[in-house]
């Protein structure tokens, strides 16, 4: 009975992180520039591999693989954000287009927000 | 109920029969963006997520075949994907300031015989 309890959990934690991975694909289709893009990708795509670990642990036969499983997940969480950042940060400095409502901080010079503000500008007039 | 040779019985096997075909459908999604691009960046993102979905999948077909092997699999694709990235990120900048700078420094001219003095 238990077994039957905790297989049908982990199917909801497979099938919930299924979702997300392909909410994530679909985001990253349908969004409009690529900070938007990468907001789905990043974001629901380490929520939706975290779950299907969980699944895993769920249904894991000792704890060797709990902690593999584990290991797996908390580089996810390490390297995601760095990875997402790093990216970001390369397409703002290299003035890739935003989405026409996207807004901008003028007085922010940190990233050279100059060079991108007056792209947009070029692109709406 | 029998699949394309492959037995589903029990709520795990269905689980991961439907969270394979979502997990493929992101796959697809992302492959297309791979392809389309419109810039550089959307096309290292792409590959990001890609390499993250196809983590998913390894440790989904671990939980599928009951194999530990897959999760080292796993391990290795979130490392490496993670430099992978980093790399790209580089080289776009890099690339985007080589073609930003109107006239690039001049090479600094090395004298002949001056490494031997």
């Amino acid at each position: 009975m238990l077994e039957l309890v905790v297989e049908i959990l982990a199917a909801l934690c497979l099938v919930a992180g299924g979702l997300l991975c392909f909410a994530a694909g679909l985001g990253i289709v349908r969004f409009q520039d690529v900070f938007l893009r990468m907001h789905a990708a990043t974001k629901a795509g380490t929520l939706g591999l975290m779950f299907i670990v969980l699944a895993l642990c769920l249904v894991a036969p000792g704890l060797e693989t709990v902690i593999k499983a584990g290991l797996v997940s908390v580089f996810m969480i390490i390297t995601a954000p760095v990875g997402s950042h790093l990216i970001g940060r390369a397409a703002f400095r290299t003035a890739a287009p935003f989405w026409s409502g996207t807004g901008v901080d003028e007085d922010c010079e940190v990233f050279r927000v100059g060079a991108a503000t007056a792209r947009m500008r070029a692109e709406k007039d | 109920m029998s699949v394309m040779g492959a037995v589903i019985d029990g709520p795990l096997a269905w689980g991961v029969a439907i969270c394979g075909l979502l997990i493929s459908g992101g796959i697809l999604c992302t492959v297309w963006r791979l392809v389309i691009g419109e810039t550089l960046p959307d096309r290292v993102v792409a590959l990001d997520l890609l390499s993250m979905l196809l983590t998913a999948l390894l440790v989904l077909f671990a939980v599928a075949v009951r194999n530990n092997s897959y999760l080292d699999a796993a391990l290795a694709l979130a490392l490496i994907s993670f430099l992978g990235t980093v790399a790209f990120a580089r080289y776009v900048e890099r690339r985007f300031r080589k073609d930003e700078a109107p006239a690039p420094d001049p090479e600094p001219k090395i004298e002949v015989g001056a490494r031997d003095a």
